[in-house]
């Protein structure tokens, strides 16, 4: 093990060394541009075994690491916002193919109007690609999902994305601990597809037309595999915890065991939300965090479980969604809680979009929102957090 | 020719098909709409355009000799009856026959 200071670009890279995957394809953005930038500089430096591809477009990167998966290569890219945006078509191929693949993937908005920075419209825009998504708080957690995407997408066969916060956290120098190179190589084992275009000796086609009387059967087999991604995710997670000491979770409840107020959201507002909970616990309040890193597949259980005790409820979603009701996160969370005989009162909390700013107050807000209607005040269902009215 | 189509449990990974030259399997002549080729001997010289023209590989050739259509393959184009240089192939009606 090894202590570093390390950008959450920077931590991904590494772990993208370490992995030392068969073929990178990959195209430059703002602000994952310096992932496969760092990467590239690996393979020149003869660090990594990898095919580096530098493709002209983002389309282009998922098209060929989908090629090259096919063939029976580990691969990987890296992306953010409108590049992830152009994968979006062969993202679907990707995970309909039940192939494996990590993307490296740095949250940042979506156009327009252009802006670099943080929010999760990106991701959540590729929510029902078929890809497992998992969200990172810092640059640790960007490091440690990478190697255990890597692990899970060969298990579960299906292609896993990555996603750290533009700038926030893909340009911010943090204290991390790697793993030495062996450990992450017999971690993740030897590499595992499904299928081999380069077989000669066992001839299949790949991709093609199925029409109304097959087409169905495999998506239904697809979303089974999702639904089972679940069981893969913990076993890995687990596995992980035990070698390396670090435990992951699909959902992390931060002081919740009595919490009658809590908040629910993902990536690095975590970090500032922990803080805030801290903070009102010293004043004697009951409130907790309850932290998403896999989003996809949904981890209805651990959601439910996490909330059966909490009262008033806030979910913070820092993407829109554009439904005209209510943003991704908030929707699914109500929509999990449904069939349960208690369940918090819950609001949805728009925030830190285009990489607004996230402060303590704003968050500790939200807590007081509920409070207010803990005594009886009423609260629109849907609020934005820290937009000029 | 009427299996029982699988569920999907029992489907390859990923769409793959696992076996070659399945397409042989796909009896596209069904995709005919009520007319079929059909030859004249005595006008018909083996000259082999209407083999050469076939986009489905439906015309049966045994030792040279030109011997008709294979019907769980042709779509009914009628290509075979335009080309043909002596006229010996007739798009018929299929409930005529």
């Amino acid at each position: 093990m090894k202590v570093a200071a390390k950008t959450a670009n920077e931590a991904m890279a590494e772990a993208m060394r370490q992995i030392n995957p068969d073929v990178v394809a990959a195209y430059p953005i703002t602000p994952s541009t310096e992932i496969v930038q760092i990467f590239s500089q690996f393979v020149a430096d003869g660090l990594v075994d990898t095919e580096f591809v530098p493709v002209e477009s983002e389309h282009s990167a998922a098209s060929a690491c989908t090629g090259a998966a096919a063939a029976g290569a580990r691969v990987m890219t890296a992306t953010a916002s409108q590049g992830l945006a152009l994968m979006n078509e062969v993202l679907f191929v990707t995970a309909g193919l039940r192939l494996p693949m990590v993307i490296c993937e740095i949250a940042r908005t979506l156009s327009a109007p252009i802006n670099i920075h943080c929010d999760h419209s990106d991701t959540m825009d590729q929510r029902d690609t078929g890809w497992l998504q998992f969200y990172a708080e810092d640059s640790q957690e960007a490091y440690d999902l990478v190697i255990q995407a890597m692990k899970i997408s060969e298990e579960a066969f299906l292609p896993v994305m990555v996603s750290a916060d533009a700038f926030i956290l893909s340009h911010s120098l943090q204290r991390i601990e790697m793993l030495d190179d062996k450990d992450v190589q017999s971690f993740i084992g030897k590499h595992k597809t499904p299928f081999s275009i380069l077989n000669t000796d066992k001839p299949i086609t790949v991709g093609p037309l199925d029409l109304q009387d097959y087409y169905f059967e495999h998506k239904r087999s697809e979303a089974e595999a999702m639904r089972e991604a679940g069981k893969v995710i913990k076993k890995v997670f687990g596995d992980f915890g035990k070698k390396f000491g670090r435990k992951y979770k699909l959902v992390e409840g931060y002081r919740m065991k009595d919490a009658k107020r809590a908040v629910v959201l993902m990536g690095s507002t975590a970090g500032t939300a922990k803080e805030v909970v801290d903070s009102l616990r010293e004043d004697g309040e009951k409130v907790g965090l309850v932290k998403v890193c896999a989003f996809r597949p949904w981890p209805t259980e651990e959601i439910n479980r996490a909330l059966k005790n909490v009262d008033y409820l806030g979910v913070m979603d820092r993407a829109e969604g554009m439904s005209g009701f209510g943003a991704p996160l908030f929707t699914e969370i109500r929509s999990s809680l449904y069939d349960e005989n208690k369940k918090p009162d819950t609001y949805g909390y728009v925030y830190g979009l285009g990489g607004r700013d996230v402060k303590i107050e704003d968050i500790k807000k939200v807590f007081d929102d509920l409070k207010k209607v803990e005594s009886g005040k009423k609260l629109d269902r849907n609020n934005y957090l820290g937009v000029r009215e | 020719m009427a299996k029982k189509k699988e569920g999907w449990k029992e489907l390859p990974i990923g769409a793959i098909i696992v076996e070659p030259g399945s397409s042989e399997k796909f009896k596209t002549g069904d995709w005919r709409e009520g007319k079929k080729p059909v030859v004249d001997k005595n006008k018909c010289t083996n000259c082999m355009i209407c083999w050469i023209s076939c986009p489905d590989s439906a015309i049966i050739v045994k030792d040279g000799e030109m011997k008709g259509f294979n019907l769980d393959y042709c779509k009914g184009c009628g290509i075979c009856s335009t080309q043909c240089p002596v006229s010996a192939i007739e798009m018929v009606d299929e409930e005529k026959e």
